[in-house]
């Protein structure tokens, strides 16, 4: 075989094949939505010196970041199958408010839980967050089965179930903040320290939030990037037609995909309970352009078949990371969407010129 | 005109096979088979229902008289996935394959071979017993493929038809269907692929070859089979009969006289050209 370095057994074997050429060009392309969130860095830990650069501040981003990261990661399987999932903001609020009105109902009586009174909590916590996860996954496979049963176009489809979620959340919550949610949801668990330890005068502390984002980005790295399921999600992204010529059952895989995807949206509303203790109905309407910006900055591209976990992450950093340090300048967070704007433009422009000298090799 | 040499049973036979889409009868009573050891060229002018009776032998298509006989025994096809299940493979004139993946991904999507143990059950790949056993059945296929590792969408488009044929012929085990494999070739991988259908063929696998191309057809089969309007017309053997023949049968102009002309033109345009979706 006219493989190069076919000989060595200690190299992974898909990058052993790859020519040199190409290697360089991915590295550029995923390294530049890196080399961005790099710089980013830079900037605000010279401009702000310690204000910015703090374990605390390092700690902080990730919990802001943890909730679109859940969103992103869904999305991302979704993309790479080239479709779309504009529903994954909604689910979340809707999951929000599942989870918030389980937990108030099962807590305790409705005089006690006015009362801020929750004997039931130890189970009506778990049992709400339980509620929300599998409310998004409901929405999801709801997703699901009607792109592929219907044959209809995801963005289609999660346009619709985006109203629907959307409304359906306020008529379960009537349009406002869910009162009486037990407190011990944020201060007991969203805020629980499972490790802790101290830098200098700074407190590190791993919260369930921060420590379930990691969990579910690495098992989601490792599902894209090394199994059956990630591979037929690339070759149903790259072209469906042939991977039902070779026996895929595209329809369930998609299913499975858009379950997936709410799933993850089910979890990041528990994650508002965790963080703030309530669900609101206000936010997170943008979290479904947000997370799809993040994927696509990290180098998922909307035709489908190409995309990782690892530059999600990276998208997903990005404007945490600026929202962050515009505040810690002093500047109006507002900046923040600009210039995810703008490098959402220029980070496709490059991928696009990087594929066609890919194409041309 | 259905095989009353003395050759060996056929591996795949459609008897009698008659196939209507609505009043429109497609197929008529055809009779065809492919035996081990041989290559048999399946010709016919656009809309005479070569793809239809590919697509019946493969299962994609039911069809609506006659029946499909499989090493002796009649079967009955539902889905391509029944058809590849028993061996047959196909190489289609549109590739399906997956651009955005590897040629070793291509070669084994559907059928990627996971790890031992539990992380096998849970999905892992088994990436380098899949390169592994790609290397080895390319090389002994004589197929070259520049970089398993690259994304197909790097490979010239030969090299990527070189990866469907190589995949076809992998996995293979009976039969393999190759509808219009040259069609988007240059000289030099034309002859591989010529080769490699006569590789395949010295394994004992029969070739079923569906071509445009009359020259090709010449070179490389051992019977050509000639469909009209869904009936086959004729049967040729390469040796003894000339490109004029065949395409005589496969027009039906038997007495016209511009005929020569006419195969002529085919003959030496045949490739790309006349290429359609019948």
């Amino acid at each position: 075989m006219a493989t190069p370095n076919a000989g060595s057994a200690t190299q992974q074997p898909a990058v052993e094949a790859t020519p040199i050429g190409q290697r360089l060009a991915a590295l550029l392309s995923s390294g530049f939505t890196f080399l961005i969130l790099a710089a980013l860095c830079l900037v605000f830990a010279v401009l702000q010196g310690a204000k910015f650069a703090n374990p605390n501040n390092a700690q902080n981003i990730a919990i802001d970041a943890s909730q679109l990261l859940l969103l992103t990661v869904g999305v991302t399987f979704v993309i790479v199958t080239a479709g779309v999932d504009l529903s994954v903001g909604s689910v979340l609020i809707f999951s929000a408010v599942v989870a918030a009105k389980v937990m108030v109902r099962f807590a305790g009586s409705a005089e006690e839980v006015r009362a801020y009174e929750f004997p039931n909590q130890e189970v009506a916590i778990p049992l709400g967050l339980a509620a929300g996860v599998l409310a998004g996954t409901a929405w999801g496979l709801l997703n699901g089965v009607l792109i592929t049963k219907l044959k209809m176009p995801s963005f289609i489809v999660t346009l619709g179930t985006l109203g629907m979620a959307l409304g359906a959340a306020q008529l379960l919550s009537n349009g406002t903040t869910i009162p009486n949610v037990p407190q011990d949801v944020q201060l007991k668990l969203g805020l629980r320290e499972l490790v802790g330890f101290d830098v200098g005068d700074y407190r590190i502390r791993l919260t369930p939030p921060v420590l379930v984002a990691t969990i579910v980005v690495v098992l989601a790295a490792l599902a894209l990037g090394r199994t059956r399921f990630g591979r037929y999600t690339y070759a149903i992204g790259s072209n469906a037609a042939a991977a039902r010529r070779v026996g895929i059952n595209v329809d369930r895989h998609l299913i499975k995909v858009y379950g997936l995807s709410g799933l993850l949206a089910g979890v990041a509303g528990g994650f508002d309970l965790l963080r703030f203790g309530t669900a609101s109905v206000g936010s997170h309407q943008a979290d479904n352009l947000a997370a799809i910006s993040a994927a696509v900055i990290g180098g998922t591209s909307l035709f489908g078949g190409l995309g990782t976990i690892g530059g999600s992450v990276i998208g997903a950093f990005i404007p945490a990371v600026l929202r962050n340090g515009l505040v810690i300048s002093g500047v109006a967070p507002f900046w923040q969407q600009v210039a995810i704007g703008a490098i959402l433009i220029l980070a496709v422009y490059l991928d696009q010129r990087r594929r066609r000298a890919e194409e041309r090799m | 005109m259905d095989g009353t040499r003395d050759d060996p049973e056929p591996v795949l036979q459609a008897v009698g096979i008659d196939k209507y889409f609505g009043p429109v009868r497609a197929l008529t009573n055809v009779h065809f088979a492919a035996r081990a050891g041989e290559i048999v060229a399946l010709i016919g002018d656009n809309g005479a229902g070569k793809s239809t009776l590919i697509n019946v032998l493969t299962g994609v298509l039911p069809h609506d008289g006659g029946e499909i006989v499989f090493d002796g025994r009649p079967v009955r096809l539902s889905s391509p996935q029944e058809a590849r299940a028993l061996g047959i493979e196909t190489v289609y004139q549109d590739l399906a394959i997956a651009p955005h993946l590897d040629a070793v991904a291509n070669i084994f999507l559907g059928r990627e071979l996971r790890l031992p143990g539990p992380l096998g059950a849970l999905g892992f790949l088994d990436r380098r017993r899949m390169l592994k056993e790609t290397e080895e059945q390319l090389g002994r296929l004589r197929v070259r493929v520049p970089g398993l590792g690259r994304r197909m969408t790097t490979l010239s488009g030969g090299q990527r038809q070189g990866v469907a044929v190589a995949r076809a012929v992998m996995w293979a085990s009976k039969v393999v269907i190759m509808d219009e494999p040259t069609a988007a070739f240059g000289v030099a991988q034309t002859g591989q692929v010529l080769d490699l259908m006569r590789q395949v063929r010295d394994t004992g696998i029969p070739v079923v070859f569906i071509s445009h191309n009359m020259p090709h057809v010449f070179e490389v089969a051992d019977r050509i089979v000639v469909l009209r309007l869904g009936e086959i017309v004729e049967e040729l053997d390469p040796k003894s009969a000339s490109i004029d023949d065949a395409v005589r049968a496969m027009t039906g102009s038997t007495r016209f006289t511009g005929v020569g002309i006419k195969a002529e033109f085919v003959a030496r345009t045949g490739e790309g050209r006349s290429v359609g979706n019948a």
